[in-house]
């Protein structure tokens, strides 16, 4: 089943009833052709597992690294992915479009 | 984001009712605000405007910038008559996360046989809308394809004084003429009975029952989508 950012948040909160370590990923700014849109999320859990997307496949990678950090230090950061970006090289999007990340941790 | 905000968040989308997170992007402090409590909020006519339009998005703040995630009620999409076109519209709608009720009096139509594992209701729109069935609200879309002004009508009435986003009836234009002779009747205006889409659907000479389907599923998305930009702007 195809997941919406309702059943992401109901996952987010079962992971975290559960015990497990979890961080939330939220699209909060796009430029250009941009996979998905403002508001979009993905959940991750201390285990690298996840559910949802912020790009449609090209940036997850990155996004479940960061959040592994975000789940031991609790400090919420901005990704920023694209192809000005430097990180390009190893996370962009393909589309050529540029979008921010919130990640934050699910106490 | 604390625990008591994410169940916070799961209790308003439970109870169908709007609500928005404001997250500070600088330091991450949230607060969730129910559309009700809008007015205290020192961001109030930010607020009104997402809450109209449905959308998040980052705005800027005199703090710096906050993002706000906009929750809206699951969108239900409630159709009168268990007829062929509804047995074709169910998977659709599945597919695109619509919770489908579909309501019919007629127990010949409305038989668990036809509509495997459907929200189906067997009674009569204006007995069952409010009790069997939840009230219908802004973010109901329904159709009503009974051909039956009998079924249909009090369904429609119910849709329109309920500001539901999307309202169509099935039938040719002289059905629909003798519809909105009724519907004057009844005390609708002019603007409110001009929000009924009719003939229903998106004219793309549909003719089988699953085309019908898709062709009013392609006017209830158009319109949840077109609602939530005419709103933003």
């Amino acid at each position: 089943m195809l997941s919406t950012d309702t059943d992401i948040l109901a996952a987010a909160e079962a992971w975290r009833r559960e015990g497990r370590g979890v961080a939330l990923a939220t699209v909060i700014e796009t430029w250009g052709s941009a996979p998905r849109p403002i508001g979009s999320h993905l959940v991750i859990d201390g285990e690298g597992n996840f559910l949802g997307s912020v790009s449609g496949g090209c940036v997850e990678g990155d996004v479940i690294v960061e959040a592994g950090e975000v789940i031991d230090d609790g400090r919420p950061r901005v990704l920023e992915f694209g192809v000005a970006d430097e990180t390009a090289w190893r996370a962009g999007l393909s589309c050529g479009g540029r979008i921010r990340v919130f990640v934050e941790r699910v106490d | 984001m604390r625990a008591d905000i994410l169940t916070a968040l799961s209790a308003e989308r439970a109870a169908r009712r709007a609500a928005i997170l404001v997250t500070s992007v600088p330091d991450g402090a949230q607060r969730l605000v129910r559309e009700a409590d809008m007015a205290g909020d020192p961001l109030a006519e930010t607020l009104a405007k997402h809450f109209a339009s449905g959308k998040s998005g980052l705005v800027e703040t005199a703090e710096g910038q906050a993002f706000l995630t906009v929750q809206v009620p699951p969108i239900r999409l409630v159709v009168i008559g268990a007829v062929h076109i509804s047995q074709a519209m169910a998977p659709m709608a599945a597919a695109l996360d619509l919770a489908l009720t579909v309501i019919d009096p007629r127990t010949a139509f409305a038989t668990p046989d036809r509509f495997p594992a459907i929200d189906l209701v067997a009674e009569w729109p204006d007995e069952a809308l409010g009790k069997r069935v939840p009230a219908l609200d802004r973010y109901c879309a329904v159709a009503a394809l009974t051909h039956d002004p009998k079924i249909d009508d009090p369904a429609l009435a119910a849709a329109l004084r309920a500001g539901c986003f999307y309202i169509g009836a099935l039938g040719s234009r002289k059905t629909h003429a003798a519809r909105i002779g009724r519907l004057t009747q009844a005390g609708f205006s002019e603007g409110e009975i001009a929000r009924i889409h009719a003939p229903i659907g998106l004219p793309i000479g549909a003719v089988s029952p699953a085309e019908i389907a898709l062709a009013v599923l392609g006017e209830v998305i158009s319109e949840l989508r077109r609602s939530s930009q005419r709103e933003a702007a």
